[in-house]
């Protein structure tokens, strides 16, 4: 008789325990993978898996070739990937990467990976350039949607 | 010979980078009637050649053979710059300002600190009083000494005699500014922020005058170039000095030129006239 007097007493205790340990699952920390702000093209300069897990050396590869070589290519440009993934402000302007909301800070910040490149980089598009070197589309490039031809970009002669 | 600076960028006297050897020879009484000569020379051919405009063109045609985008620099070209300082006025300061808006720099308010891309310099004979006046900038040496001292490989020079520094493994030792007889480098003490996505800076590297190479990459002509030809002095010319046939490789040609502390080896990229 005391046992199925208790049964709903028994229902409340198990759900609050349950709710509290799904409250601390949930916690800010460890909520499902970021979802970074889309580009603002049709597609990116390469798949998104491979970008997910190849971009830092696709940068790392092009800016080896742009410092010391003066290849100016638009693929792996940073300066591409802050127009295209730009993410407006309160205020209308595109943030800094002082601002959490920032393309690369969205899964830098929950990775806990360390970004230095802001350090000398603009994290925002400038102003119209001078230059006149944005011609060509990145998604023309050679191997933007071929993996197995990214990977040869990336060993190839060594740089 | 002593100099100083017109420029906020340049703090003490002794630190504008000007030495007496070269300069000197060019106030001799014996040298005189040759620089008369001189000048007379660049006016009559300023005449033919029409004025600034004329002049952009051409440096803008010597570019205009700018490689695709996928292909690297080569040696085949040596990028210089000539600077006629009897063209260059006292005062004006197109080409730093210039430079500034371009690449993003400005005055740090501690003049020891100050970018040094570039600076205008005032050089006056202590025997006469005669003076003129000059910019000052890397001059982007054959053989230069920031590269020879450099212990990471950050400074370089690359193959088409642009020297730069690779912020990505400069590790600030400054040993290149040290090195450099024409104090042409700088280092960044402070954080920065909002530079210009086409001139990378930041706090613990050295830096100096780049000949604008995103610009020069892209075909087009460095910032104070653009600058000085839009005031209608047109004292800068740059060009490809290994193209015989471009205005700046002629001129070199033609005209007594001069490169700063030659006596040294370096075998600077930016040539002087009337210094």
């Amino acid at each position: 008789m005391w046992m199925k007097g208790s049964w709903p007493r028994l229902v409340v205790a198990l759900a609050l325990i349950a709710s509290v340990m799904a409250g601390t699952l949930a916690a800010p920390a460890l909520a499902g993978p970021p979802t970074p702000a889309k580009g603002q093209g049709d597609k990116c300069v390469a798949p998104t898996d491979w970008m997910r897990r190849n971009h830092m050396k696709g940068l790392m590869h092009h800016r080896q070739r742009t410092v010391h070589e003066g290849i100016r290519t638009p693929q792996f440009d940073l300066n591409r990937c802050i127009d295209c993934h730009q993410v407006k402000g309160d205020d209308g302007k595109p943030v800094t990467v002082s601002d959490s909301r920032h393309f690369c800070r969205t899964c830098h910040d929950y990775a806990a990976v360390k970004l230095d490149c802001f350090e000398c980089h603009a994290s925002r598009p400038g102003e119209t350039t001078t230059t006149g070197g944005l011609e060509g589309s990145p998604h023309g490039a050679p191997g933007a949607g071929d993996v197995a031809s990214l990977n040869r970009y990336l060993e190839g002669a060594g740089r | 010979m002593t100099c100083k600076t017109d420029s906020s960028s340049c703090g003490s006297g002794g630190s504008c980078g000007c030495r007496s050897g070269s300069e000197a020879a060019a106030h001799d009484p014996v040298d005189a009637g040759r620089r008369w000569f001189m000048k007379a020379a660049a006016a009559f051919s300023t005449t033919v050649l029409g004025p600034g405009v004329t002049l952009l063109a051409f440096a803008e045609s010597d570019a205009a053979h700018a490689k695709p985008a996928d292909q690297p620099v080569s040696s085949k070209q040596r990028w210089g710059l000539l600077i006629d300082a009897g063209k260059c006025q006292d005062g004006c300061t197109a080409c730093v300002t210039a430079c500034s808006t371009e690449n993003g720099w400005k005055t740090t308010g501690h003049p020891e600190t100050d970018p040094q891309w570039i600076r205008k310099l005032t050089v006056t004979s202590p025997q006469d009083g005669s003076s003129f006046s000059m910019p000052m900038l890397c001059q982007h040496c054959a053989e230069p000494p920031c590269v020879d001292v450099c212990p990471t490989g950050a400074s370089f020079k690359r193959a088409d005699g642009i020297v730069l520094v690779d912020r990505h493994i400069c590790i600030g030792c400054r040993y290149c500014m040290m090195a450099c007889p024409y104090k042409a480098r700088s280092f960044i003490h402070e954080p920065l922020e909002d530079q210009k996505p086409y001139a990378p800076r930041g706090k613990g590297c050295v830096e100096s005058c780049t000949m604008c190479v995103h610009r020069v990459d892209a075909g087009g002509i460095p910032a104070c170039v653009e600058a000085c030809a839009k005031t209608g002095n047109a004292a800068m010319i740059f060009g490809d000095l290994n193209d015989k046939n471009s205005e700046i490789a002629k001129r070199v040609a033609t005209y007594r030129t001069t490169r700063v502390r030659a006596d040294l080896g370096t075998e600077p990229g930016v040539y002087y006239q009337n210094i």
